[in-house]
């Protein structure tokens, strides 16, 4: 009696024992191949020399006040407007209520002077005149989209037009007074 | 197909009623019978349609970065070694990947050779796996082409030239092949189109082979048909347990090459970038090439073109398309081998004879890819030319010949019945 | 004479079949150096990388480009990224067009790659007798035996050619080199630079922390890929057991 349990309990110990271990293989071969996929997919991120290119550096110390410029960042250009006294108190007279996105001139600059903003229109990703002398400004005195007219203030904020939101403002640091990393 | 297999799972079932895909796999990949005496070189198969997708998918992710043009494609694929995410991994399993193929698929060839798996019923199974074959060296040389390093451009003019000696149109076709006056941008574009859609007429070739030896079913060691069930065992469990344990262990060893030697298979004038103006001093082709190379620069300048010569008055073969023909030959002989071999026994085991020549056939193409890795000078012209005949002679002559008067050994009456034996 | 040059070369890299290589009947040694890096579990010595770079700069860079190298991949020397500014601020590259459509020189960012020191081939011929100094990033990988070679290489000069050996005008005579006879003039000398860390700047010491960075630049993975393959061959080899077990298992009712 006391046998024929102790010979059942083992092979269903055996046969646990050989479920493991089918198991376990499965599960390893499985998460071999889990962990190959990680590679390929990885391969499709931005290569280093892509990431390397992700910030650039520019020095504003040519840009006259009332100036602008427009420099290349990961494929998109960026406004660099140095702005007039008259402009910033212009961009910071807007009452909220009256803005489709509302976001305070002083949140989106980190130096009043310098408003420094991805140049896509936020409707369908046309590139809003306004950077040269000669360019509209739209009816806010800062850029106006050609495409569907939307109308941007001096701050890069919607005002008038199809588009849903201001003119995005990439991440930027100032390492100096006339060095600012974009990106 | 006769019967379907009951699913229990709705969703399975209601597809399998409408498209028996689950009944196909069960049938052929859980339920299938093989015979169960299948040693581990039946791995191979298996193995070279697991390094096939393999190479697949790593090279549909290079394709992602790679640019083909002369000015950029050897830059891009040192992009890919340096700055794409894992591009080096990506790459180094590509490249030695071809290599691994080359290996698994040879010793499935002469697996087949050795165990007679050519012989009817198996011979469409086999004349596919020649197509396969030759499907994979166009495919193997366009893409050692691509990295437009010195070894590339200077494969790629020499092997394209072979077609220069096509009597009359060679030099129309070489031009048509090249897309211009020399190897440049349209033949590297053109290598780059064909690279990326070979591979996928090499899966379906594949799959047909696969089908033909679902018809058939497997050969085996004994080289004697399946006759009563207890010959076989089902495909699952016990052919994917042993396929498993074969393929852990290639991947080890692939693992290790391309972790640990990456470039062992390489040559390192393939690391410095293509220069039409300079030829490197000694032109050689992967190693997977290196018997058909030799077979290639084996026929001598007064051979069959001097025979022709003589008898026609006109030249119609000289000694390039002699070797071209020769090189080419090497390949087509297999597509005949059901019917040269006219042997009732299959397997070598008990074709003591042919089983020697089996050994002397294995050496002669190691010595032909000897002779193919050195320049033809000297002694090597020589074994190159003793080496290249014999491979024709034992084809042509030897396994015919063979095959009609050897008495082969008694044949096991069944697969079963001798292992039963031994152990009782 | 450039053509005599080529043929001797070519003569001699000829008769260099699978075994070695072999010059006029004499067979060249280069001896194995035991490298950090060699070995499956070999790295990189950041102290002679950074000294390697340093000769590069200082010595082979004159003729040299390495244009595979971007300033940025100098932080897996050990370098800060205000230490690569700078070294890449010592270069200038083209860039533009401005807004008046012409191209201009700037100073070199880390995302630009090793400026080369010249603009072209034919400048490069020109300026050094005809010769093409060959770019270095793939150098170690772009010879047979790479890192030896280079080694020996840079080593290998002797000062007067053995007895009866022709050699060229402007040519320079190197025991390893195919042919001997090799256009770059012996590029190191005794304390020929100074290290920044204060190492002794034999010969041996550059020509080894020159092959060093040299093979840092052509495999810069390298690292990378041993820790990786270390892993993946560990699994691989516990899955290997178990699929021997699982094999065992299966086949036990069969045999």
């Amino acid at each position: 009696m006391a046998d024929e349990i102790q010979t059942s309990d083992t092979s269903d110990e055996e046969s646990s024992r050989r479920d493991f271990l089918y198991l376990a293989t499965l599960a390893g071969g499985a998460g071999l191949g889990l962990a190959f996929m990680w590679p390929i997919i990885d391969s499709m991120n931005p290569a280093a020399d892509v990431l390397a290119l992700s910030s650039v550096e520019v020095d504003l110390s040519p840009i006259e006040e009332g100036q602008s410029i427009t420099v290349r960042w990961r494929g998109k250009p960026v406004f660099i407007r140095r702005r007039t006294a008259e402009e910033i108190e212009q961009a910071r007279a807007v009452s909220l209520a009256d803005l489709p996105d509302p976001q305070a001139d002083a949140d989106r600059v980190q130096r009043p002077e310098w408003l420094i903003m991805v140049g896509v229109c936020t409707h369908l990703g046309c590139i809003p005149l306004g950077q040269k002398t000669g360019d509209p400004k739209g009816e806010f005195g800062g850029w106006f989209c050609p495409c569907h007219g939307s109308h941007y203030d001096t701050s890069g904020r919607i005002r008038k037009g199809p588009a849903p939101a201001n003119l995005a403002v990439p991440q930027h640091t100032f390492l100096d007074d006339n060095i600012v990393r974009i990106g | 197909m006769a019967t379907k297999t009951e699913f229990k799972n709705p969703v399975v079932r209601w597809v399998d009623d409408r498209l028996p895909v689950f009944t196909y796999l069960d049938h052929e990949y859980n339920q299938f019978p093989m015979p169960r005496n299948l040693n581990y070189w039946w791995n191979f198969g298996a193995l070279a349609s697991v390094v096939l997708i393999l190479m697949i998918l790593t090279g549909i992710m290079l394709a992602m970065q790679y640019t083909p043009h002369v000015d950029y494609a050897f830059e891009s694929v040192e992009r890919i070694m340096r700055d794409v995410n894992y591009g080096w991994l990506l790459r180094y399993l590509h490249m030695n990947g071809a290599s691994m193929f080359f290996i698994v698929v040879y010793i499935h060839m002469f697996r087949g050779l050795y165990y007679g798996s050519y012989h009817a019923p198996r011979e469409l199974l086999w004349m596919l796996g020649v197509v396969i074959v030759l499907l994979m060296m166009a495919t193997a040389f366009m893409g050692y082409v691509l990295p437009w390093g010195q070894m590339s451009f200077w494969g790629a003019t020499v092997i394209t030239n072979l077609f220069s000696a096509i009597p009359w149109v060679g030099d129309v076709i070489v031009t048509w092949l090249w897309g211009g006056f020399s190897v440049d941008n349209p033949t590297l574009n053109r290598f780059y189109a064909l690279h990326y859609l070979l591979p996928f007429v090499i899966f379906a070739v594949v799959a047909l082979h696969v089908i033909a030896v679902h018809i058939t079913g497997s050969n085996n060691p004994k080289g004697i048909d399946v006759q009563v069930p207890r010959d076989t065992v089902t495909f699952h469990p016990y052919f994917t347990a042993k396929d498993s344990v074969g393929l852990v262990a290639f991947l080890l060893f692939f693992s290790a090459v391309v972790f640990f030697a990456p470039n062992v298979f390489g040559e390192p004038d393939n690391y410095i970038k293509a220069n039409p103006l300079q030829t490197p001093p000694h032109i050689v082709p992967e190693w997977y090439f290196l018997p058909f190379y030799a077979i290639l620069r084996a026929v001598p300048d007064n051979f069959i073109g001097g025979w022709v010569t003589g008898w026609m008055g006109v030249t119609f073969v000289s000694a390039k398309l002699a070797g071209v023909i020769a090189m080419f030959g090497s390949i087509a002989v297999l597509f005949l081998l059901p019917w040269l071999d006219r042997s009732k026994v299959r397997s070598a085991r008990y074709r003591p004879v042919h089983n020697a020549f089996f050994w002397v056939f294995l050496v002669d193409c190691f010595v032909l890819g000897w002779v193919g890795a050195n320049p033809a000078e000297g002694m090597f012209i020589w074994i190159g030319r003793v080496a290249t005949a014999w491979y024709f002679v034992h084809f042509l002559i030897i396994i015919p010949l063979v095959s009609m008067i050897e008495t082969p050994r008694p044949v096991p009456a069944s697969i079963s019945e001798p292992v039963l034996k031994e152990k009782a | 004479m450039r053509r005599l040059r080529s043929i001797a070369v070519v003569l001699a890299m000829f008769a260099a079949g699978a075994t070695g290589v072999w010059a006029a009947g004499e067979k060249i040694e280069i001896p194995d150096r035991d490298w950090s890096w060699n070995g499956p579990l070999g790295s990189f010595d950041r102290a002679e990388l950074q000294r390697g770079l340093q000769v590069y700069t200082e010595v082979c860079a004159s003729c040299h480009s390495l244009r595979l190298l971007a300033y940025r991949n100098l932080a897996a020397l050990g370098y800060g990224e205000e230490e690569i500014k700078a070294y890449a601020a010592n270069y200038e590259v083209e860039d533009g067009p401005n807004d008046q459509g012409e191209m201009f020189l700037r100073a070199a960012i880390p995302s630009d790659r090793f400026v080369p020191p010249f603009a072209n081939e034919q400048a490069a011929r020109a300026a050094n007798n005809g010769a093409y100094p060959p770019d270095l990033s793939l150098m170690t990988k772009a010879r047979k035996n790479g890192a030896n070679y280079v080694f020996a290489l840079l080593t290998g000069y002797q000062d007067e050619p053995p007895e009866g050996f022709q050699l060229m005008d402007g040519m320079y005579y190197n025991k390893v080199f195919p042919g001997h006879q090799i256009a770059m003039a012996p590029p190191l000398f005794e304390d020929g630079v100074e290290y920044a860390d204060g190492t002794e700047a034999t010969v041996e010491r550059m020509a080894a922390d020159t092959t060093a960075f040299l093979a840092w630049a052509a495999e810069p993975e390298l690292e990378d890929r041993k820790s990786m393959g270390i892993w993946v061959l560990s699994v691989l080899a516990i899955l290997f057991v178990m699929t021997v077990a699982v094999k065992r298992q299966v086949w036990s009712d069969v045999h």
